[in-house]
């Protein structure tokens, strides 16, 4: 009987809504421990990381001013895209050295975090706004809007939900993102950015590359496009490397832990607010 | 009739009229004040119980403000209803007090043109410098501009060599954005002033839509040189109020409108508060009403 | 278009604001611990009255074993007092230092004028009785924390230390210390170095309202005062209220510290007039945007766009509007525009106004006569620059406005938004539906729609991009000095 040979994946990034390859033809090699393949994943240069980064500048103005109904649908979407590809998830997680069961729950998890995140999208604004009781003639209310363009370098821990922890809280918020995929779990990046791309996440809103942190971290913190950056470790050379770069266009720098992916922790709005600006308007009262 | 569809924000007048209010008039500024607002009170009496002997007395109240201080100048008119303005006209021989008779079935305004031409007619011949007439705020409240602007310039043209002061009643037009409109069909009609209030309804003058009047004058000028005369007419009857008002007719329309010919007061006691106020600042002493003639 | 005269033959008379009761004292020491001590090094500096030059008064300097004091009694007051009373006995103290503000309000306007420079009325109709107001908002926060951040319990964070600017000096102390206190945390306050009096008035009013010792510690002196308490490693947060630079070094001194940290800092704000809006008011606007407190102000609307079919209408009437400011005497009531803070400051600015000239820009000064001694400057428009002119990319901070015309919507919201700062904005039109468009679109953290420059200690203020982050006022003013657990 002839073993058919199978098809494999080639491990792409996402930007722009398109699937590439590094524009500096590299890749590094990433090995698994669960069987003897070694995978090759694009390593994003700086270019790359600026072409992600013109991407999302292009794709906030429009997704920013989707009513939250239209963010949320896609939100909820996206988890019923992820509930099909269970298994290709699930195939992948247990590729990169997690148990079958482990895999499963993360699965689930990631999606019944994208079902949660979806419902706040038009409830956290009647939460954290205000109509603000100001002692003259004037209506003053102050809503929440998106700081805009959010780097996310996520755990190293985890391959789907510390990335998708990262990235819904941010994009349910109108903010539009690049996200670094962690050096030792790149391997979902290409079934999350099909997944993303067929749950009408329009082009540009959430771009993955993936590569090496230590070369792009720079980058990441310097680009005066980027307004934000969320940063999940515990690293403290790292962050520290991050807020120095970082005050150079006064980024707002998140540092969050493993509390702030993790399931059971990470369901509130709070991390929503991450990604938030107030704005205050006034308007007089009277004819 | 081409109306400029200017804009007007309650709240910024409001404001702006509270921060010219804040100016604080003192020493020789308060004195010239207070001598500038008395020149330009049109001292009035518009009762229905009026008659020649109260208006005898009135005009002579107005040639004789106060025996010890013969410096002050006279008040700018008398100002009565048209029946009785031969009596002031009469009693007023000799001096330079105008008189200004309220016409158009004032103060309601409620009649038919020819009443209202005839009225304007006989107050003139009647020796009247100046004639008050009132718009049909009815009429201008249904929006019909066309009708007010055309009995404006009709009163106009039997006023003959009389002053006209159009009163738009502001205290029926409710919205400032109203007393803009009626401001400025007054002054293409042919208004030679611009005046708050009868007296009659309340509000009456109020420093909001006095400011706003002002403004509608002042963008007159801008475009065409012309120079529109303005009265604020009831509820000013402390010389504090009077003196905010010339520090708003100050920094809004400047040193050509800061004489009677250009605005007055519509008044009945705001002279005799003035008085009081100069004696005052002449002995540093607190006065008494009962010190001062009422007439 | 026809001139106004609006020089008139009758002329106001000077209104001096009465200083009898103003006790100021020759020197001044810093407050730590409840008491008034001096400085280590017994360092003073003389602070003086912008609008003659005259030295007001001494003032102690802090080094940095006067901020390792403060900070310590800080500590002790965190760890023994202020942690221990309940919420609602916190409150209580901070309703009494307002009513002592109120009550001793005019000599706090008197002194903030005489320190600053900034016109009497405004210290004494907006800076003081904004700053008791503050307090009395956030006094009501204290025993209701639990209520402001929903499936969250509150923790305050310790000890704050606060760096203040030369502009509003008691507002901005007012802005930090009643928060920061309403929350449960204890406070080192370092005022500007130009400005320090009124906040030693503040911490007399502290000692007057019984606060435990060391709660509130007010410290003067520089920037590498500032800079120390800053890097000071038993400080749990900063609060900053001045310049981006200083704000950028700041944010780059405390990298890695894991101290959270709020700025509050420079705008070039668009103010933006449509031909539907009520000129006028416009013009109202306009003035008080750039002239309010000499344009000593970050959310100053120092960028004015004006719909094209307008533009001559609006800078005639805006020129003629200037003849009629009153430039002088900071405590005389009738005076509009003050003193400029500093000589340091109207050396910037007339800096800026040469750089406006030299790049082509048509200058605009009202000709109003400036006193002979003391710092002046005329209020100034350029008109015909563009968005690459330096005078319009680059914080002023003084009576300097810089106009540009703009034909479409689009246009303009996309010239409003070309700049790193994102403070503040204005917005000025008839029609409702284009105010939410505009607003929506301005990235700002305040936007003033027909109005300008207004404030209110329940309405939060705070900047987008580089115009900083974090808010000040309102509820949201609470969660920059908290930190929220699950509960």
């Amino acid at each position: 009987m002839n073993k058919r040979l199978n098809v494999r994946k080639t491990h792409k990034m996402f930007i722009n809504g398109k699937f590439v390859r590094s524009e500096s033809e590299r890749t590094y090699n990433w090995n698994s421990k669960q069987i003897k393949t070694s995978i090759n994943i694009c390593q994003a240069s700086r270019k790359d990381f600026r072409d992600a980064i013109i991407s999302a500048k292009n794709a906030f103005p429009s997704w920013k001013s989707k009513t939250a109904y239209n963010r949320a649908q896609i939100i909820y979407r996206c988890a019923e895209i992820i509930e099909g590809r269970s298994p290709q998830l699930i195939e992948e997680l247990a590729l990169q050295g997690i148990s079958q069961s482990k895999a499963v729950t993360e699965v689930k998890q990631t999606i019944d975090t994208l079902v949660y995140f979806a419902g706040w999208a038009d409830k956290y604004n009647q939460i954290f706004s205000t109509v603000n009781p100001v002692s003259s003639p004037y209506f003053s209310f102050s809503v929440l809007e998106p700081t805009g363009i959010i780097v996310i370098i996520p755990s190293e821990k985890s391959g789907l939900l510390g990335i998708l922890g990262g990235i819904i809280p941010t994009i349910i918020g109108g903010n539009t993102c690049v996200t670094l995929m962690p050096q030792d779990y790149p391997l979902c990046a290409a079934s999350l950015a099909e997944s993303l791309h067929s749950s009408d996440v329009p082009p540009g809103v959430v771009n993955i590359i993936t590569g090496f942190q230590s070369e792009l971290l720079e980058h990441f913190a310097t680009h005066m496009e980027v307004n934000g950056l969320i940063y999940f470790g515990e690293n403290i050379d790292t962050i520290t490397a991050i807020e120095q770069n970082a005050s150079q266009n006064l980024k707002r720098v998140s540092i969050c832990h493993d509390k702030d992916w993790m399931y059971n922790d990470s369901l509130h709005p709070y991390s929503i607010l991450r990604t938030q600006e107030t704005k205050t308007t006034w308007h007089p009262i009277g004819y | 009739m081409i109306l400029s569809n200017t804009k007007i924000d309650a709240i910024g007048i409001k404001e702006r009229v509270a921060r010219l209010q804040s100016r604080s008039i003192k020493a020789t500024s308060k004195q010239q004040a207070l001598n500038l607002a008395l020149s330009m009170i049109d001292l009035t009496t518009l009762e229905g119980r009026d008659s020649p002997n109260k208006v005898r007395q009135l005009c002579y109240k107005a040639t004789h403000l106060h025996e010890n201080f013969p410096d002050l100048p006279n008040v700018a008119a008398i100002c009565v209803y048209a029946p009785l303005v031969k009596t002031a006209r009469h009693a007023l021989q000799g001096s330079n007090v105008k008189v200004a008779s309220v016409a158009t079935a004032f103060p309601s305004g409620m009649s038919d043109i020819d009443s209202k031409l005839d009225e304007v007619k006989r107050a003139a011949e009647d020796g009247a410098n100046e004639i008050d007439m009132v718009i049909s705020r009815g009429r201008f409240l249904s929006g019909d501009y066309n009708y007010v602007a055309d009995e404006i310039q009709k009163i106009k043209e039997v006023c003959g060599s009389a002053h006209l002061k159009v009163i738009l009643e502001t205290g029926e037009l409710v919205t400032l954005d109203n007393v803009r409109i009626a401001s400025e069909l007054a002054i293409q009609s042919g208004a030679d002033f611009i005046k708050t209030s009868t007296g009659k309804v309340q509000p009456a003058a109020t420093p909001e839509v006095t400011l706003v009047m002002m403004q509608a004058i002042r963008d007159h000028y801008i475009k065409s040189g012309k120079l529109v005369g303005l009265k604020p007419a009831g509820g000013i009857s402390k010389s504090k109020q009077a003196i905010q008002y010339l520090v708003m007719l100050r920094e809004t329309l400047g040193q050509s409108w800061l004489n009677p010919k250009l605005f007055r007061f519509g008044a009945s006691s705001l002279a005799n508060d003035i008085l009081m106020q100069i004696v005052k600042q002449n002995t540093g002493i607190y006065q008494s009403t009962d010190y001062f003639s009422l007439d | 278009m026809n001139s106004l005269n609006l020089q008139t033959d009758w002329q106001y008379d000077p209104a001096p604001q009465s200083t009898d009761h103003i006790n100021l004292k020759e020197s001044y020491d810093l407050f730590i611990n409840g008491a008034f001590v001096p400085a280590k090094n017994n360092n003073h500096r003389n602070t003086i009255n912008p609008s003659n030059e005259k030295i007001i008064a001494k003032v102690a300097d802090a080094g940095p074993d006067d901020v390792n004091l403060a900070v310590s009694a800080a500590r002790k007051a965190y760890e023994t007092s202020w942690s221990k009373i309940s919420h609602s006995e916190r409150g209580k103290y901070l309703f009494r230092i307002a009513r002592i503000i109120q009550e001793r309000s005019r000599e706090l306007a008197v002194i903030e004028s005489m320190d600053g420079g900034k016109p009497i009325r405004e210290s004494r109709d907006i800076d003081v009785p904004l700053a008791a107001a503050h307090f009395f908002y956030y006094a009501g926060w204290a025993d209701k924390l639990k209520y402001a951040f929903p499936g969250r319990e509150t923790q305050p964070l310790g000890v704050a230390g606060q760096i203040i600017p030369w502009n509003f000096p008691l507002l901005m102390a007012a802005w930090k210390i009643a928060p920061a206190l309403a929350t449960g945390n204890t406070i080192v306050l370092k005022p500007a170095e130009t400005t320090p009096l009124t906040a030693m008035l503040l911490a007399e009013i502290i000692r007057e309202a019984d606060l435990p010792d060391g709660v509130v510690n007010i410290i003067t002196g520089d920037g590498s005062t500032g800079s120390s308490l800053v890097e000071h490693p038993d400080v749990d947060k900063i609060a900053f209220t001045g310049s981006t630079a200083v704000g950028k070094e700041i944010m780059k001194k405390l990298a890695g510290k894991n101290k959270p940290y709020t700025l509050e800092l420079g705008g070039k704000a668009a103010n933006i007039i449509f031909a539907d809006a009520a000129i006028d008011q416009a013009i109202e606007g306009i003035v008080n945007s750039i002239f309010f407190n000499q344009g000593h102000v970050c959310c100053a609307g120092s960028r004015l766009f004006v719909e094209e079919s307008i533009s001559d209408e609006i800078i005639f009437k805006l020129r003629e509007r200037m003849e009629t400011l009153i430039v002088g005497d900071p405590l005389d009531k009738n005076t509009d525009i003050g003193a400029i803070n500093s000589k340091e400051q109207l050396k910037r600015i007339q800096e800026y106004v040469k750089i406006g000239q030299d790049e082509g820009g048509e200058l605009y000064q009202s000709k109003c006569k400036l006193p002979n001694t003391g710092y002046w400057h005329a209020p100034t428009l350029f008109c015909n620059v563009s968005q690459s002119h330096r005078i319009v990319q680059e914080e002023i901070f003084g009576p300097v406005l810089a106009i540009q015309t703009f034909r479409t919507v689009d246009e303009v919201i996309e010239k409003a938004n070309n700049t790193p700062y994102g403070l503040s904005g204005g917005v000025w039109t008839d029609k409702g539906a284009k105010i939410f468009k505009v607003t929506q679109n301005i990235r700002a953290g305040v936007i003033w729609a027909n109005t300008f420059n207004k404030f209110d200690p329940s309405a939060p203020f705070g900047g987008y991009k580089e115009s900083g982050m974090g808010r000040e006022g309102g509820i949201q003013g609470l969660l920059p000095y908290l930190k929220l657990n699950p509960c």
